[in-house]
C-alpha cells in the first residue's frame, strides 16, 4: 500500500473483471461458480480431513521475547517469512495465471475459482494448513514456519495471479502475431513478449501483496488452534504478546521497528524495482519525464553486477532459450500432433474424474460436517454476517467520505500533492493491525469501544486504496473541463455534480471493490483480538471465524467461511461489478 | 460466416504485389491466412504446391502498428527471430548487425524502440522481417501509421533494396489503402470488394521504376483504380449464385458503409462549389483524404441517391443538390426521406417499432435481424451506423445506456 499510482489496472478480483476479454456472456456462468465453489468447499474438507488424520505431537510454543534488543532478529524472521511467501505466491502466480489463460477449459474454471478465493480470509486456511504442515514434521519447528509461510501465502497470491493472467489475456494482438509468425519457442514467448508485459501490473500487485502479508503478520505468526498454542518469533507475535499483555511500550517499540522496516523495504526494494519496471512500459512515446532512482543507478553502474550479468545471467537465458528453442522443434518432430492430442486428452479425462470423485465424497463428508449444525446456529451465523455486512459498508462509507474531498484536493493541486503525497504514502505504509493495540488501549475503556475500533481498523486498513484511486482519477481530470468549469462560473456544488463527481467515478469505484474485498477479510482481526490477557471480540462473521478456528469448531468455521465466500463473490457479482460496468461505458473519459 | 468469397489467388518469384481495397474487406485477413496465421475455413492456401501449415514458410509480417518489443533494444528486437531459429548468439549478433545496417539503423542498435521515431522504428520492423531471409516479405499497411514524407521516404528505400537485390526476398505482398502507394511499388495490384470480399480486379503494372506520379500512364493507371473501386459492385449477387450453385437467390441485405451523415453533408457542397461534378482522385487530392476515408462517404450519398458515380468523376443528383443547399432542419428530412426509400434496414427498424404499441424495441432485437449477415464485429458496426443515421434522421431516438430505440413521434 506504498503506491501512488492508480491501483486501478491491476488489483482486487473485480477491477479486472470487466476488463477481461470474454466473448459475449455465459448464461450458464453461474453454473460454474456453483461447481467452483462445491469443488472448493470439497478441497477445504479434504485438507482438514488430512490435517485431522495426520496429527502428531507438536513442539510447545517458543517463548516470545520482549526485550527491544529481540527486535531486529524479529524483524528479520518475519522478512524471511513474508519474503519466502512472497516467492511462492510469484511462482504459483505465473503458473496459474499462464495456465488459465492459455488453455480455455482451465480458465472456466481458474477464474471464477480465483474470485472465490480471493474472499476467503485467511484465517479458514487456518486449520486445514497448519494441521498438514505440522504432521508433516511433528518434531521440527520447520512444521510450524512452513505452514505460518503458508498462511502468508493464502493473502498473497491471488492477486497476483489475477494481474498475470490479465496481462496475458490483454496482450495486442500484432505482438502476439510477431511471435508467432517469427516462430518463437513457448520460452522465448514467456520470457520476451509474456512476462515483459506482464512486469509492471505484477510489481504494483507484489507491493499490495506484500502490504497485505505485513497486516495479517500478527494472525498469522501466533495463533491458538483448538488446544494447540502456536507461537513463532517475530515482529507479528512480538506485538500481539504485547498487546495481550497490555505493555504499552512494547507495542510502540514493536510498531517502530515494523515501519523502520516497511519504509526501508519501500526505499531499498520497491522504489528501484518501479522505476526499473518502467522499460516495460507498453508506450510508443518516451514520457516526457524520465524518473531516476540513484540506488538503481548505482546498481546498474556497479561492475559486479554488470559483470555477474554479462556472464552469468546473459548466457544463461541463452541457454535455456537456444535448449529450448532445439528442445521444442525435436519435440514436435517426434511426437505427432494427433497422437499428443489423445494422451492428453485420456490424461485430462482421468485427472478430471478423479477431481470430481475426490470432490464429491468431500462435499459429502463437509455436509455431514455441517449438518451437525442447528438451525438456531445458522440463524446465528447470518445475524454475525449482517453485523459484519453492516460494519464494512459503513467503514467504506466512512472510507469514502473523507477520501474523496481530501484525494481530489491532493490531486488537483500538484503543489499540494507534492507535500501530501508522501505524508499520505508513509501513513498508508502502516498496516494498520500494527496500530490496533493503541487503538484499543483508549477505545476499550468507551461505551462500544470495540464496535468503534473495528470499524476504525477495517477503514485504516482499506481507506487507502480508495485514496490513491482518488488522487489518480482527480489527476486525470482533464484541464479543459476544468476550464469549462471556471469559464461559466460553476458554484462548488454544481463543479462537483457535473466535473468531479463523475470524472472520478471509475477511480473511486475502483478503490471501492479492492477496499471492500480488504474489509471483508479484514475483519476477522478486527472483531476479534486478544488484548490484556483476553479475548476482545464484537459481535460478526469474522469474530466467529476467529473463534471457531481458535477453538478448532471445524463445523462453525467451514460453515462461516461459506457465507463469507459467497457474501463477497454476490456482492461482487451483482453491485460492483455493475457499477464498474457502468464507470466504463457512461463515465469514461474518452478522447 | 463468409469473409472470403473464393479466391485465386497466385504470388509468383520477383514480383511485389499490392492488394487494395476498401477498409473492412478483408485484406488483412486475407494476408494472414497466406502466412498460416489463421486458417482459411474452406480452401487451402498453397506454398510450393503444398498446403500452408503455421510453421512451415519462411515468411515476415511488417505489421502497420511496427509491433516491436518496446522492452528490446533495436538489436534485440531484430535477434529475436534468429534466437527462436536457434541460432548461436555470435553468429546472430553479426546478421542483426548487417541488416540493421542495410536499413540505415547504424548506430541505434542500442536505443529502445520508444526512442526513436515512427520512420526508425518502422525501419527497425523491415529489418526484423529481412533479419530471417524470408522468401516472401508481407507488408500489412505498412506505411499507413506515417506520415506522409516519411512514408515516402521508406517506400523509396524499399524499392531500392528490392530494386538493386540487396535482400534475399524472392516476393513482396503488400496491403494498402493508398492507392497512389500501390501504383509506385507494385509489379501487380489487386484489388479487392467487400462483403465477402472477392478480387475484383487483378491488374499488371508495366510503368519502369522509379515511376513519377506526374505522368500520364501514372495518372492514367490511379483513375483506373479509382473507376473499379466505385464500380457499381455487380459481382455480389453473381458470386453469391456461383457459390451456390447457381440457385439460391441472394438476400444478403445492403451493407451500409461507416460514415456520419455531417461528411456526406460536407462532400455535397463541396461538389456543388465544383459545379456539380468532379473527379474522384482530384477530390481526394484536394481534400488531402485517402481513398478509404473517402469511399464510404461517397458510398452512402450514392447508396441514398444523392450522387452517381460516372467513370470515376461523382456526379451530384438533384436530390443531392437539393440537400446540400438545404438548411439543418431540412436536410433532416430530406435525409430521412432517402434513408426509409433506399434503406431497407432503416425502413425495417421503422416498422417494427411502429409495430409495438410502446414504440419502443432493444437495440438487441435488430442486431439479431442482421447477424447472420454479417461477421459478429461487423453486424455491431452495421447496427451502430443505422442507428447513427436513424437519430440523425430523427426516425428513432436510443439511450445507449439502456440500449433501447423509441420511435421518434412526429
Amino acid at each position: 500500500m506504498t503506491s501512488t499510482t492508480p491501483v486501478s489496472q491491476h488489483s482486487g478480483s473485480l477491477l479486472l473483471a470487466p476488463a477481461r476479454p470474454i466473448g459475449p456472456r455465459r448464461r450458464w456462468a453461474f453454473l460454474i461458480d456453483i461447481a467452483v465453489m462445491l469443488f472448493l468447499f470439497a478441497a477445504v474438507v479434504g485438507i482438514y480431513a488430512i490435517g485431522r488424520s495426520w496429527l502428531g505431537p507438536v513442539a510447545p510454543g517458543a517463548h516470545i521475547s520482549q526485550s527491544p534488543s529481540a527486535l531486529p532478529l524479529y524483524a528479520l524472521y518475519s522478512l524471511v517469512r513474508i519474503g519466502v511467501a512472497y516467492g511462492l505466491s510469484l511462482i504459483f502466480a505465473l503458473g496459474y495465471g499462464y495456465l488459465a489463460a492459455n488453455s480455455r477449459r482451465a480458465e472456466i474454471i481458474l477464474i471464477p475459482l480465483l474470485d472465490i478465493l480471493q474472499s476467503i480470509p485467511v484465517l479458514s486456511f487456518l486449520p486445514g494448513v497448519m494441521l498438514a504442515m505440522v504432521a508433516l514434521f511433528p518434531h521440527r519447528q520447520i512444521g510450524v514456519e512452513l505452514g505460518s509461510v503458508l498462511l502468508i501465502f493464502t493473502g498473497q497470491v491471488w492477486n497476483i495471479a489475477f494481474s498475470f493472467y490479465s496481462s496475458l489475456k490483454t496482450e495486442p494482438r500484432e505482438l502476439k502475431e510477431a511471435a508467432r509468425i517469427y516462430r518463437f519457442g513457448n520460452w522465448q514467448r514467456f520470457a520476451q513478449l509474456d512476462l515483459p508485459f506482464a512486469t509492471i501490473g505484477l510489481v504494483w500487485n507484489s507491493m499490495m501483496s506484500v502490504a497485505g502479508g505485513w497486516f495479517f503478520l500478527m494472525a498469522c505468526e501466533m495463533f491458538v488452534l483448538g488446544d494447540r498454542d502456536f507461537r513463532l518469533p517475530g515482529l507479528g507475535s512480538f506485538l500481539q504478546t504485547a498487546a495481550g499483555n497490555g505493555d504499552t511500550r512494547a507495542v510502540l517499540y514493536g510498531l517502530a521497528a515494523m515501519v523502520g522496516v516497511i519504509v526501508l523495504l519501500d526505499q531499498l526494494i520497491w522504489r528501484p524495482i518501479i522505476i526499473w519496471a518502467d522499460k516495460f512500459k507498453f508506450e510508443q512515446v518516451q514520457d516526457a519525464k524520465t524518473k531516476t532512482s540513484t540506488l538503481l543507478q548505482l546498481v546498474g553502474r556497479a561492475a559486479f553486477v554488470i559483470r555477474a550479468y554479462r556472464f552469468l545471467v546473459r548466457p544463461l537465458i541463452n541457454w535455456l532459450t537456444l535448449s529450448f528453442a532445439g528442445g521444442a522443434r525435436k519435440a514436435s518432430a517426434i511426437i505427432s500432433e494427433h497422437r499428443r492430442g489423445r494422451w492428453g486428452q485420456w490424461l485430462l479425462g482421468i485427472l478430471g474424474v478423479a477431481v470430481i470423485l475426490v470432490s464429491a465424497f468431500a462435499v459429502f463428508r463437509g455436509i455431514g460436517e455441517l449438518s451437525s449444525l442447528h438451525r438456531q446456529d445458522y440463524f446465528a451465523l447470518l445475524r454475525s454476517a449482517s453485523f459484519t455486512f453492516l460494519r464494512v459498508n459503513a467503514a467504506l462509507f466512512l472510507g469514502a467520505l473523507w477520501t474523496v474531498p481530501v484525494g481530489v484536493a491532493i490531486g488537483s493541486s500538484p503543489r499540494f500533492s507534492k507535500i501530501a503525497q508522501p505524508m499520505v504514502q508513509l501513513a498508508a505504509s502502516i498496516p494498520a493491525t500494527a496500530l490496533f493495540p493503541v487503538l484499543l488501549l483508549f477505545l476499550i475503556r468507551l461505551r462500544g469501544g470495540l464496535e468503534i475500533a473495528a470499524m476504525l481498523l477495517m477503514l485504516l486498513g482499506t481507506q487507502w486504496y480508495i485514496l490513491f484511486n482518488v488522487i489518480a482519477g482527480a489527476m486525470a481530470v482533464p484541464t479543459d473541463l476544468k476550464e469549462v468549469a471556471r469559464i461559466f462560473c460553476f458554484t462548488t456544488w454544481d463543479r462537483w455534480r457535473y466535473l468531479t463527481l463523475p470524472a472520478i467515478f471509475p477511480y473511486l469505484i475502483t478503490g471501492m471493490v479492492t477496499a471492500s474485498g480488504g474489509a471483508w477479510n479484514a475483519s476477522i482481526i478486527a472483531e476479534y483480538f486478544h488484548f490484556q490477557g483476553r479475548i476482545v471480540s464484537a459481535p460478526g462473521l469474522g469474530s466467529t471465524i476467529s473463534g471457531a478456528s481458535d477453538s478448532g469448531r471445524f463445523d462453525v468455521l467451514l460453515a462461516s467461511t461459506l457465507i463469507m465466500a459467497t457474501i463477497v463473490v454476490l456482492m461482487n457479482r451483482l453491485v460492483w461489478r455493475r457499477l464498474y460496468r457502468l464507470a466504463s461505458t457512461r463515465f469514461k473519459l474518452e478522447t | 460466416m463468409q469473409v472470403i468469397a473464393p479466391t485465386d489467388l497466385a504470388v509468383y518469384p520477383g514480383q511485389i504485389v499490392a492488394v487494395l481495397g476498401p477498409s473492412g474487406c478483408g485484406k488483412s485477413t486475407l494476408l494472414r491466412m497466406l502466412t498460416g496465421l489463421s486458417p482459411a475455413s474452406a480452401g487451402g492456401v498453397l506454398w510450393h504446391g503444398q498446403p500452408v501449415r503455421e510453421e512451415s514458410p519462411n515468411v515476415s509480417i511488417v505489421f502497420q502498428s511496427f509491433a516491436l518489443f518496446p522492452w528490446l533494444t533495436v538489436l534485440e528486437n531484430v535477434e529475436a527471430p534468429l534466437e527462436a531459429r536457434g541460432m548461436r548468439p555470435i553468429e546472430r549478433h553479426k546478421r542483426a548487425l548487417r541488416i540493421i545496417d542495410a536499413v540505415g539503423l547504424d548506430g541505434f542498435q542500442n536505443a529502445y524502440p520508444k526512442e526513436l521515431s515512427g520512420g526508425m522504428k518502422q525501419r527497425v520492423g523491415v529489418a526484423r522481417a529481412l533479419v530471417v531471409e524470408p522468401e516472401v516479405l508481407f507488408m500489412d499497411e505498412p506505411f499507413s501509421a506515417l506520415d506522409v514524407l516519411t512514408a515516402e521516404t521508406l517506400r523509396g528505400e524499399l524499392l531500392e533494396l528490392w530494386l538493386e537485390n540487396k535482400i534475399p526476398t524472392r516476393a513482396i505482398f503488400i496491403v494498402t489503402h493508398n492507392i497512389e502507394e500501390a501504383v509506385v511499388l507494385a509489379d501487380r495490384i489487386i484489388v479487392l470488394g467487400r462483403n465477402p470480399a472477392h478480387i475484383h480486379a487483378d491488374l499488371a503494372v508495366n510503368l519502369s521504376y522509379p515511376r513519377d506520379r506526374k505522368t500520364p500512364q501514372f495518372v492514367e493507371l490511379v483513375d483506373t483504380i479509382y473507376r473499379v473501386l466505385t464500380r457499381p459492385d455487380d459481382k455480389q449477387d453473381h458470386v453469391h449464385t456461383a457459390a451456390n450453385g447457381g440457385t439460391a437467390v441472394s438476400h444478403r441485405p445492403i451493407m451500409l458503409p461507416h460514415t456520419r451523415p455531417g461528411g456526406m453533408a460536407g462532400l455535397l457542397e463541396i461538389l456543388v462549389d465544383q459545379g456539380g461534378r468532379a473527379d474522384l482522385h482530384r477530390l481526394a487530392y484536394d481534400l488531402s483524404l485517402e481513398v478509404d476515408a473517402l469511399l464510404p462517404t461517397v458510398d452512402t450519398a450514392v447508396l441514398l441517391g444523392f450522387l452517381r458515380i460516372e467513370e470515376g468523376d461523382a456526379v451530384i443528383t438533384s436530390e443531392g443538390e437539393e440537400f446540400a443547399k438545404a438548411d439543418i432542419q431540412t436536410r433532416k428530412k430530406l435525409f430521412r426521406a432517402a434513408g426509409l426509400a433506399h434503406v431497407p434496414l432503416l425502413r425495417q427498424m421503422e416498422q417494427a417499432l411502429k409495430a409495438k404499441t410502446d414504440r419502443t424495441l432493444q437495440d438487441e432485437f435488430f442486431h439479431d435481424l442482421i447477424d447472420e449477415h454479417f461477421s459478429e464485429a461487423e453486424s455491431r458496426r452495421q447496427l451502430e451506423t443505422a442507428i447513427q443515421w436513424g437519430r440523425y434522421a430523427e426516425i428513432f431516438d436510443y439511450d445507449a445506456a439502456t440500449g433501447k430505440l423509441t420511435l421518434t413521434e412526429v
